[in-house]
């Protein structure tokens, strides 16, 4: 595997657009060409080798790529925006989108990353070391299609609405996450391992959230269903059962109203 | 203006007749001219298309619905915005665009004249201002009668008279061009939550049918004598079984004769005919009736039609048929806008994915295909896609791509999940004609502009008419060899002239040209009854008043183009 380093040298006065940052933007390319690679600040386009020293070249294919990104980028965003193999490891913490509508490969943020990291990923895996901010895993604004694949790892705390429109795939926050966690989700599973606020799984028709601290206010549309032992993450441990939103009126299947699973660590 | 000469191009031309002839097009201070001088500049022309300008008859492009559209849908934008590039600004949208990115699209394809299809009048204001800031191409609005409160009083007491000067004085104040009609009375009872399915369900409160509203401004339409026909979309859009009432609708033209002094020869446009040619009484057994909608108006030359082609994409639906946008929002749960227009319309918005793995848009899409198939005369059928309810008027070039080749077709039936199932409902496997580009330029030019009653002025190449010109990397002396090769020559244009004035080159954008607003001035006798009944409509119901309702001056309509009737 080869590893391309980009370094920030000049940060950007407004936020940069870095989209074709990503093992699939760098494959099969020399250091001198990813330099030339476009990116947006504000309304002008300019190229990477602006703002970002490079060094090493990039394998033939995105899986044989791995990037390191350098530096204050804390004003950049879309890294890792659409890959689909390879390494991609952000050295500080990053702005929105990151590893948004990814596929595939491996994505570290070992700072904080800002809102809509994982933004409707579809498969591959995204670690942030730090804090996660709003819409972690959420369909784009408007949108209806959240993370439907793929696995995300948050060591920090997490923001509000994560896992909003969530089709698929696994999201486990390790510390507290804020308000409206799954709201309208279809599937997939949510386990924050520290504290929630309210509206947990709001209009959620599939799926499954599972908190193991507090929730401040259940949400009216959830019915208790018993009690649940599971084995989550190598715990085990006996869980309180919910089944919701049982306000939410639109039929998903034929002729049959689903909903979502809420487990609470008793 | 500069002088310019089109050499050595294969030209269509249905206005005069060319069929593909050699032929040198020159152009001098905006129009077709027999001959310029020695110093004009030389387009090579050699081995291409050379078509007048397209002329779109029906399409969602501007004014508060598709607005609405692109607020309620950023996802739509996600992924399809281009920056600013040399004469271009910047745009986004796949299936509502910018106005910006939908003037530049409809020019790149060799489109110079589009009409917006729906306005509601209470906002022409807005519908004006997105027409300005559509660059390059003509576009006029049609106004919505079908549910207006004056029209449904007067034609209740069968005031046809009344009705008509109604109709010169709205189309006057809004800038309109021609009386649109959607789900006759259907959307005035969305107000009260019914609907009008049939022709002869009564509109609530005002007691008068679908079918006396169609057939008083058929004959409101033709006492003006206006340059186009009455515009319908019939009632039960899109429902299994919907033909019947689109046949009933129909009917309802028998006798009636153009009078106008434009050429159209039509008294109804029946718009997006494949969303009315459905047969079955449920999504399980929903089937084609194309022939039977096709046979009818093969026979009833005082009709016109275009395709509303599903293309199979994403797109957006937004209809004045609130009814039917929320029946569609039931069926497929996604997000769902609903705006009501006080005493004159209404209209919804959802978005809509036509799928190829799903059995029913696959028969929409073969129904589509058979209509311009199985129409004789390809001057009374034109092609649209109802943009963007059936999908992006951008796929234009895919649609001609289908209908010119029968091996473009069959990879796609093929392609269908539910192949057995487009094939036992409709009978496209059975169609295999093949769209000339003859019957291409009929369809997408002078039939449209025949239709408008603009065939002095557009939609052809003879000496006198507008210097609108599309020339295509498209040589019709060899044979095709990939189907894609037709999509790839009509998507970007070698070189477009809009009124003399050279649009793109190369498919890329060089001028914004002189866009106009295309409107239409009736003349009729003073009404004092019509305009005390305005006068007091205004002080009693609408929200604002007759001053602000009006469309005037050179901030709404900054380069007009009118085209004046007289009915005295």
């Amino acid at each position: 595997m080869e590893t391309v380093t980009i370094t920030m040298k000049n940060p950007p006065a407004l936020y940069l657009e870095a989209d074709n940052v990503s093992p699939d933007g760098f494959a099969g390319k020399t250091a001198a060409q990813i330099a030339e690679l476009h990116v947006h600040e504000g309304n002008t386009t300019s190229t990477l080798g602006k703002y970002f020293e490079v060094s090493g070249n990039a394998g033939a294919t995105a899986a044989d790529t791995k990037i390191i990104v350098k530096g204050d980028v804390k004003k950049v965003k879309y890294l890792g925006f659409k890959m689909s193999a390879g390494e991609l490891v952000v050295e500080s913490s990053m702005d929105q989108y990151a590893g948004g509508w990814m596929t595939g490969g491996k994505m570290l943020v070992k700072g904080n990353a800002d809102a809509f990291a994982g933004t409707a990923m579809k498969g591959g895996e995204l670690t942030i070391d730090g804090n996660a901010g709003n819409y972690l895993g959420a369909a784009y604004r408007g949108d209806w299609r959240g993370m439907s694949g793929g696995k995300i790892l948050v060591k920090g705390n997490a923001g509000s609405d994560i896992g909003m429109y969530m089709l698929g795939g696994e999201m486990i926050i390790n510390g507290d996450a804020d308000v409206h966690v799954c709201t309208h989700a279809e599937g997939g599973k949510v386990i924050i391992k520290g504290n929630c606020k309210s509206k947990i799984g709001g209009q959620m028709v599939g799926g499954t959230v599972i908190v193991f601290g507090s929730i401040d206010t259940m949400m009216p549309g959830f019915k208790p269903s018993g009690e649940a032992e599971l084995e989550v993450d190598g715990v085990k441990a006996k869980f309180s059962h919910y089944i919701g939103d049982t306000g939410e009126r639109k039929k998903k299947k034929k002729g049959q109203i689903v909903y979502g699973d809420l487990y609470q660590k008793i | 203006m500069s002088e310019y000469i089109i050499k050595n191009g294969h030209v269509f031309d249905p206005v005069q007749g060319i069929k593909g002839d050699k032929k040198d097009i020159a152009i001098k201070d905006g129009k077709i001219v027999d001959k310029v001088g020695s110093g004009a500049k030389v387009v090579d022309a050699t081995g291409k298309t050379v078509m007048a300008g397209a002329v779109e008859i029906h399409a969602h492009i501007a004014g508060p619905k598709v607005n609405m559209g692109r607020i309620y849908r950023p996802e739509d934008k996600l992924f399809t915005c281009t920056p600013t590039k040399g004469m271009e600004r910047m745009g986004g949208g796949a299936s509502i665009p910018t106005t910006f990115k939908t003037g530049y699209e409809y020019a790149k394809m060799g489109y110079t004249t589009a009409m917006e299809a729906a306005m509601p009048p209470l906002f022409s204001r807005h519908v004006h201002e997105e027409i300005r800031d559509t660059p390059i191409i003509d576009e006029g609005a049609f106004p919505v009668f079908g549910n207006n409160w004056f029209v449904m009083e007067y034609l209740k007491n069968k005031e046809v008279e009344n009705t008509a000067a109604y109709i010169a004085w709205l189309i006057r104040v809004t800038k309109g061009f021609a009386v649109k009609v959607v789900n006759p009375g259907g959307t005035e009872a969305w107000a009260w939550g019914l609907n009008c399915l049939s022709v002869n369900d009564p509109v609530p409160y005002f007691d008068i049918t679908p079918a006396e509203i169609i057939t008083g401004l058929i004959e409101a339409n033709e006492y003006l004598g206006l340059p186009h026909s009455l515009h319908i979309h019939p009632n039960n859009l899109g429902n299994p079984g919907c033909y019947e009432t689109t046949l009933d609708t129909l009917k309802l033209a028998e006798g009636y004769k153009a009078k106008n002094k434009f050429g159209r020869e039509q008294v109804m446009h029946l718009t997006h005919s494949q969303f009315h040619s459905y047969g079955g009484t449920n999504w399980g057994d929903f089937e084609s009736k194309a022939k039977e909608v096709t046979d009818y108006v093969n026979k009833n030359k005082n009709i016109t039609i275009d395709t509303g082609n599903v293309t199979l994409d994403e797109t957006t639906t937004m209809t004045a048929d609130g009814p039917f946008e929320h029946h569609l929002t039931g069926l497929n749960n996604l997000k769902w806008a609903n705006i009501d227009v006080e005493l004159e319309t209404g209209s919804g918005v959802v978005p809509y994915i036509y799928s190829p793995s799903i059995s029913v848009c696959a028969i929409q899409w073969a129904i589509g295909m058979e209509i311009p198939l199985m129409m004789k005369d390809p001057m009374r059928c034109y092609i649209t896609t109802d943009h963007p309810n059936a999908g992006p008027f951008t796929r234009y070039p895919r649609v001609i791509k289908w209908l010119m080749s029968a091996k473009a077709r069959e990879a796609q039936i093929n392609a269908f999940k539910h192949k057995d199932k487009v094939l036992s409902q409709t009978s496209i496997g059975s169609l295999d004609r093949e769209i000339s580009l003859y019957e291409l330029a009929q369809m997408t030019r002078a039939g449209p502009a025949k239709s408008l009653g603009l065939t002095n002025m557009c939609g052809g190449l003879k000496p006198g008419m507008d210097a609108d010109v599309a020339v295509y990397n498209f040589n019709p002396d060899k044979p095709v060899a990939n189907p894609d090769d037709i999509e790839k020559a009509f998507s970007r244009c070698a070189h477009v002239f809009k009124s003399g004035v050279e649009v793109v080159t190369n498919g890329e954008i060089v001028s914004n040209g002189h866009k106009r607003t295309l409107w239409v001035n009736a003349k009729v006798k003073d009404n004092p009854q019509v305009m005390r009944d305005i006068n007091e409509k205004f002080l009693k119901y609408y929200s604002m008043t007759q001053a602000n309702y009006e469309a005037l001056g050179h901030h709404f309509v900054p380069n007009p183009y009118t085209l004046e009737v007289d009915a005295t």
